[in-house]
């Protein structure tokens, strides 16, 4: 065991002694101020006569197991809330925090902190946020052996620690949370789905606190991931801007699921604060059942005219680059807009460059009419092993298409 | 006139929705230990006791309102918050003490399990193995939604109660006019028959399984009437089970010649005479009372204790994911089935001491509980007004007074 590392539930009831070497009192919390530092302990707090007292890092000389913190300035502050600060005790231990690079909720049983030489006095910088059962071995233990051989008895016993760049304390006031310097930034790089499972851990506070920061893109392919009735209580708690922004992100057949979740009048807020064309779309497809071809289509398709070549189809694919992760059919419309033919993607790339995508059809064309009930559906997808299904209304115009990934959230769900 | 029935409508839509935690957990209070100590009350005391089913109900709705009511403002289960406002090492205390209380819980309801179809000539050699199996894989391979629906289905069936009751033809004026008249008889037995009724009534376990339920479920704040309805249901309904249980047993059994009975089957057996009917009727309802506490009380356990210390639960994580959560509930059913096949085991000395554990926890879960609900950080505008607070603490005081008075008959006369 490194000598120059220290527990925090080592640090918390060390003796702490003035310049004269008398007794002052034992550490009670300790204190990282964010916005100065990430790491280091910028206060110690410490419990003396009647009133706690507050210990500056530079005012400490040396902190060593087994002895206590000496002083090298003895003008101490009595200690009131300061909200800058994160106090280790109180905020930290036995709360949830999320483990960014684990990808779960986690919670602290201790702090790992490493005493490091500065200008020829002791400062103490958090490293890891320990969690398992070695930390709860050590805390139970702790006042009752001494440290030292809680050291030693430990060490059978495999760590489990998170590296403190990579622990996410999550508080709900958006005041605290800027004052602490907290942000969610580093969610935002996880996988949607990861992050969908982080916030179904969370209480609903911690849960609305996280989709009112991140990014909105990012917080919609996070929603569209989360069990529907955990959607709808998130939706509802945020402020319509920021749901319609979220919202606005979505597919819109799931963004129009979601809204028919909700109650009249939250939708109505939402939608109200959406721009022009996503709400147009969505308020279309919210006019239709649930359980039908209409309920479950999204319009988020590439269209092309029946006379057009395959040069004029690739330049459609670039102008549609958003949607290219989940294309893999174009459609062929005649002058009326009526459903004419359907392309695979992989057809394209084969065909000579001159070749009209008439040439290219599948047949036969299999479509459904918006009032197609859902277990039809999946009975096509699965007799022609369909990964796309056009949609048309009753005049035969292309109304939108259910891809497989849809299909297979219906067969989930039952 | 219309408008009257679409809300009515829209009310009953709403508890359904909320359907669940409040009904099974108050119906799993009716286990094997609890049909064993109303089928003692009615076969020693006659009619006498049920009055004090009324007072029992009102204990059971205070302690039940609190739980859900946290579990729905908070969003977190109740060993989360202990774990949270009280340290690590009291919820250690309290899980260790829960796991022992549980263990023998498990042991009893597997006991059950094997004396109600013994009398059905089937071995217990061949049904405890095949209940703990079907048990591990109902809960382990299944979701929490057809699970609940389950649980849900094994709530109704405690009917079987109410008809093998009516089966006995007992003395209705009679139970009638006892249901509302109190009388006490001061006699050692009588008062140590009504402690015992209350005890095996509100159980530590119930607490933690009815806030994490409600967690688990999702309800939000805006549900809340609904939900707390649900819960009160779901006690008045377990107490009336009770009441059919008394009965059952005061008109067979007292009736003929008022006496001691020491399991529940022999209960059943009693009620021979009185039909074929009346005797298979209970003796499935006991069966069906002992495997459905039994699937629910080694998952509350495990679930309760790794969400207290911080370990990774749930059964719809991986095994490598959560191991400590499936080797501790593996552990309880295997355990808690397997004591039941050895010869000479005293279980019964082991069900006994689970009373005194019981009793012993059961102060602390209540304060803390009382404690938690009336700080305003964590429940808001929610904690308790000041008159339920009045009715909580004397309700507190009350159990804890006749859950240790329990404890020491117990410790003196086992």
């Amino acid at each position: 065991m490194a000598e120059n590392l220290l527990y925090f539930t080592e640090l918390v009831s060390m003796p702490v002694f003035d310049l004269k070497g008398r007794r002052i009192g034992r550490v009670k919390d300790a204190a990282v101020v964010p916005l100065v530092d990430s790491r280091r302990i910028d206060r110690l707090l410490v419990g003396g006569a009647d009133a706690w007292l507050t210990i500056r890092y530079d005012q400490v000389r040396s902190i060593e197991l087994g002895k206590g913190i000496s002083l090298s300035d003895e003008q101490l502050v009595p200690y009131h809330d300061d909200e800058y600060m994160l106090r280790i005790a109180r905020d930290l231990l036995d709360q949830q925090i999320i483990d960014v690079n684990g990808r779960k909720v986690v919670r602290v049983n201790d702090v790992t902190m490493e005493i490091r030489k500065d200008h020829g006095r002791d400062t103490v910088a958090v490293l890891e946020v320990d969690i398992g059962i070695r930390s709860i071995f050590r805390r139970l233990l702790q006042g009752v052996l001494p440290p030292r051989w809680i050291r030693r008895l430990q060490a059978r016993i495999p760590p489990n620690s998170i590296p403190w760049d990579f622990a996410n304390v999550v508080e709900p006031d958006p005041l605290r949370r800027l004052r602490l310097n907290i942000s969610y930034q580093a969610l935002e790089k996880l996988h949607p789905a990861d992050l969908a499972d982080i916030v179904e851990e969370l209480s609903r506070a911690e849960r609305e606190a996280i989709f009112e920061t991140i990014d909105s893109e990012v917080a919609a392919e996070a929603l569209t991931e989360i069990d529907p009735k955990m959607q709808a209580s998130i939706l509802e708690a945020l402020e319509p801007e920021k749901a319609a922004d979220i919202v606005e992100e979505m597919a819109p057949d799931e963004a129009a699921d979601l809204l028919s979740e909700l109650t009249e009048e939250t939708s109505a807020e939402i939608l109200g604060e959406m721009d022009s064309e996503p709400k147009t779309e969505v308020r279309e497809l919210l006019e239709f059942e649930e359980d039908t071809a209409g309920g479950m289509m999204n319009t988020e398709y590439v269209v092309l005219h029946e006379n057009a070549g395959v040069i004029d189809a690739m330049g459609a694919l670039r102008g549609n680059e958003d949607l290219l992760e989940q294309l893999n059919t174009v459609f062929l419309v005649d002058a009326e807009e009526r459903l004419a033919g359907a392309i695979p993607l992989a057809r394209l790339f084969v065909a000579p460059g001159g070749a009209k995508l008439q040439e290219l059809k599948s047949e036969p064309l299999i479509q459904v009419t918006v009032d197609e009930k859902q277990d039809r559906i999946t009975e096509l997808f699965d007799k022609y092993n369909l990964l796309t299904l056009p949609v048309v209304d009753e005049d035969g115009k292309l109304a939108g298409v259910i891809t497989a990934d849809d299909i297979i959230s219906v067969l989930r769900q039952k | 006139m219309r408008k009257i029935l679409s809300r009515y409508r829209y009310y009953i839509a709403l508890f359904l929705a909320v359907l669940g935690p409040g009904f099974i957990t108050a119906n799993v209070d009716n286990d094997a230990g609890g049909i064993l100590t109303y089928s003692q009350a009615g076969a020693r005391f006659g009619y006498l006791p049920l009055w004090s089913l009324i007072p029992i109900t009102v204990l059971l709705i205070v302690t039940q309102e609190m739980c859900s009511r946290m579990g729905v403002v908070t969003g977190k289960g109740l060993s989360d918050l202990i774990r949270e406002n009280f340290g690590l090492r009291i919820t250690f205390l309290i899980m260790a003490l829960l796991v022992l209380v549980n263990l023998t819980n498990v042991m009893s309801e597997f006991a059950g399990v094997a004396s109600s179809l013994e009398l059905f000539h089937v071995s217990r050699y061949i049904s405890v193995p095949l209940s703990a199996v079907a048990v591990w894989f109902l809960v382990v391979k299944g979701d929490y939604k057809s699970v609940e629906k389950i649980f849900l289905f094994a709530c109704l069936l405690y009917v079987t109660y109410i008809i093998s009751a009516f089966l006995v033809r007992p003395d209705w004026k009679e139970a009638a006019i006892y249901s509302v008249k109190p009388v006490m008889v001061f006699e050692p037995s009588y008062i140590y028959m009504l402690i015992g009724l209350i005890g095996t009534t509100i159980a530590p376990w119930m607490q933690f399984y009815l806030q994490s339920a409600v967690v688990e479920k999702g309800i939000t704040p805006g549900e809340y009437k609904a939900s707390r309805l649900e819960v009160v249901v779901g006690c008045v309904m377990t107490d009336v089970v009770a009441f059919f249980i008394v009965v059952a047993c005061a008109g067979a059994i007292w009736s003929v010649r008022p006496r001691d009975i020491e399991t529940a089957a022999e209960a059943a057996l009693g009620l021979k005479p009185f039909g074929k009917y009346a005797f298979i009727l209970f003796s499935a309802g006991l069966f069906n009372a002992s495997i459905f506490a039994a699937s629910i009380l080694p998952l509350s356990t495990a679930f309760t204790v790794c969400e207290g210390l911080g370990f990774e639960a749930g059964v719809n994580r991986r095994l490598r994911e959560a191991p400590i959560f499936y080797a501790l509930y593996t552990l309880l059913i295997v355990v808690g089935a397997g004591v039941v096949l050895i010869p000479q085991f005293p279980l019964i000395r082991m069900i006994l001491w689970s009373q005194v554990l019981n009793g012993m926890l059961l102060p602390f879960i209540l304060i803390f509980m009382i404690l938690l609900i009336n700080q305003s950080d964590l429940m808001g505008e929610w904690v308790n007004p000041r008159w339920f607070n009045v009715v909580a603490w004397i309700s507190i005081v009350l159990i804890i007074g006749l859950t240790l008075a329990y404890v020491g008959i117990l410790v003196r006369g086992g």
